[in-house]
């Protein structure tokens, strides 16, 4: 191990120096200003050279609710890190693997007191220790006991998140039982979705088809999920109104799922020979390969109704704006922000963000998803409570320094860490 | 080859533009050519990025690459009329995995995360500061707190937007309408930069008519 020795006073240094000058010097080895000695440590001094403390304090510990894969390393800087003018450079973190020797494997810079080691594993043993850089070399600490990292079954730090994530689940159970009960539940109106059954019927009587388009992620979006939830119920008012509906898609799982959902839907209007494969088409995953291919289609066929739900991106206004051209009646919907607003300029009707998710709870009227959509209104009760009063209670307590408002701000914002 | 590739890119950026005139047999290859390439381009992504490159090339050390496959091939039963059923069960998967997911980050950061950023000091510029905020840091304020806590009454679903409830719900629009207007002037822009892009390739590359 190379290391700086840097008890020594500077009186024992030159008489380290001339001692083992000579010594080398009888052994035949050139000796000039300065001399290396190997014991156990590697010594080299200078009696030009200032020394630097090391680090102090040294700790270990595993890193907490992981999966055994960090240890942390806590110390006190160098004393001559902590005054002016200091000829610290910075941390060099050495560590060594089930005994072996040590190796470099971070640099860190002046004043850094901790670091974490995310390159480890459960199945090995460490040991540290920090050398303090100095222009003239290291100066190593002491070396930390050993640690084997271990993993955590549970992660503490997002208990919170669980509370909450159990009270809107009981609440949503409770919610769908109730509905399981027959007692009614109420939902109030979404306008978008109450012209469905219009611009259904606006398409039928003009003879002229309804183009579904589901945004152009995949099922791993839930925002498509909602469309395609609702295309459940735009595809039963179709066949019931024995109308056509084209529905081009941009991933192949979701052409599957989507002709999965209207063949249901044919299913359950009592007329399963009116679906057709071709209803579903998978144009390409390319966006504006997509968006050519839609465009052009709207204004071959002409649909009387345009459906644009789920999630979208630059192409939003360019196929909301050729449905406009083309004299749809257009129903957009899709939890992107930034395209929202091209929606709510281009369009008829516009289901903004959480109304999407809504509009299939609101359509199906099923229990389950009634119950749902209940379950989540208690979540935003309880983020509307929470912030007046923690408005109240942060704003008063900084006025008038309220002991017991500070402490229900401190409890509101520990509630809602998420971890 | 280098020419010829920069004709066919400026002949088939004019085509997709020639839709701005109306539908014509030009935007129609266009059209064509960009699907049908796209389309092949993706097949291909997909055959060597996860079949070869993460299946074949990992499926020794990996066993859960199996489930994948396993639930690959059962999607692929639907091409079989007798057993296409099968291809629900993968569909199902996905559906249900997918809505696990993301229910715990949806919910620590549409709920959790922004709860606790408005829970802020309406007079103050930070936390202990007392009061000494000033009037624009005071109408920040106030504009987050009021902002998302009517923005939260609109998208309530369980009453019906009438009396104070309605008014309440009311601001909230008016908050969230302001949003996407200022959403609305900053996306135009980027959008522009989109056709600034063809503009450059049609008049510096291809032309050459700016450096």
């Amino acid at each position: 191990m190379s290391v700086r020795q840097p008890t020594l006073s500077p009186r024992s240094i030159v008489s380290i120096t001339l001692t083992l000058g000579i010594l080398f010097a009888a052994s035949g080895l050139q000796v000039f200003g300065q001399t290396e000695l190997t014991l156990d440590t590697t010594l080299i001094v200078d009696s030009a050279v200032v020394e630097a403390a090391p680090v102090t304090s040294l700790l270990v510990e595993d890193g907490v609710y992981d999966n055994g894969d960090s240890v942390r390393l806590f110390w006190v800087p160098s004393i001559d890190d902590q005054i002016a003018g200091s000829i610290v450079d910075g941390y060099r973190v050495y560590r060594s693997v089930n005994g072996g020797q040590a190796a470099p494997i971070s640099d860190l810079l002046p004043g850094v007191a901790s670091f974490t080691d995310k390159n480890v594993d459960k199945d090995s043993t460490y040991t540290y220790y920090i050398a303090t850089l100095t222009e003239s070399g290291e100066y190593p600490s002491v070396v930390t006991r050993e640690i084997s990292p271990q993993p955590e079954w549970f992660n503490f730090a997002r208990l919170s998140l669980l509370i909450m994530a159990l009270i809107i689940a009981g609440a949503v159970i409770f919610y769908v039982e109730t509905a399981k009960r027959g007692k009614k539940l109420f939902v109030r109106k979404i306008a978008g979705l109450e012209a469905i059954d219009e611009a259904v019927g606006r398409a039928t009587e003009m003879g002229r088809p309804v183009l579904f388009i589901p945004g152009i992620h995949d099922m791993d979006d839930v925002q498509t999920l909602a469309a395609l939830t609702i295309l459940g119920r735009v595809s039963r008012t179709i066949a019931d109104y024995d109308s056509k509906i084209f529905m081009p898609v941009a991933r192949s799982l979701v052409m599957t799922a989507a002709r999965e959902t209207i063949k249901a839907s044919y299913q359950a209007a009592g007329r399963p020979d009116g679906y057709s494969d071709e209803m579903v088409n998978y144009v390409t995953d390319e966006q504006f390969g997509y968006v050519a291919a839609v465009d052009g289609l709207m204004v071959r066929e002409k649909p009387a109704t345009v459906f644009l739900l789920g999630a979208f991106f630059a192409e939003s206004l360019i196929l909301a704006e050729t449905g406009n051209s083309v004299g749809a009646i257009q129903i957009a919907g899709t939890a992107r922000p930034a395209q929202l607003p091209f929606f709510i300029a281009a369009c008829d009707f516009t289901l903004i963000g959480e109304e999407l998710f809504a509009a299939s709870a609101y359509l199906s009227g099923e229990p389950r998803m009634l119950g749902s959509l209940k379950g989540q209104d208690v979540g935003k009760a309880i983020a509307m409570v929470a912030i007046l009063a923690g408005m109240v209670a942060v704003t008063t307590s900084e006025a008038w320094g309220l002991e017991y408002m500070k402490d229900l701000h401190r409890w509101l914002m520990s509630m809602f860490a998420a971890g | 080859m280098e020419h010829f590739a920069l004709w066919l890119g400026a002949f088939l950026t004019l085509g997709i533009l020639s839709f701005l005139y109306k539908d014509n047999p030009w935007y129609k290859l266009s059209e064509a050519i960009f699907v049908g390439i796209s389309a092949g381009f993706w097949v291909v992504t997909l055959f060597w990025d996860n079949l070869v490159g993460k299946f074949w090339d990992g499926w020794q050390d990996e066993p859960m690459l199996w489930v994948g496959m396993a639930l690959g091939i059962l999607m692929i039963m639907r091409l079989v009329p007798k057993i296409g059923w099968i291809s629900r069960w993968p569909l199902a998967f996905i559906v249900g995995s997918t809505a696990g997911l993301w229910l715990m980050n949806f919910l620590a950061s549409n709920i959790m995360v922004q709860t606790q950023a408005t829970i802020m000091p309406l007079l103050s510029s930070a936390f202990g500061q007392g009061f000494d905020a000033g009037l624009g840091a005071i109408i920040s304020n106030l504009v987050i707190v009021i902002g998302t806590f009517t923005g939260l009454v609109y998208f309530f679903f369980s009453k019906e937007h009438t009396g104070a409830f309605g008014g309440t719900a009311r601001v909230g629009i008016f908050f969230i309408m302001i949003t996407f207007g200022a959403s609305f002037g900053y996306t135009v822009m980027s959008r522009m930069s989109l056709l600034i892009g063809r503009i450059d390739f049609l008049l510096g590359d291809w032309l050459g008519m700016i450096g």
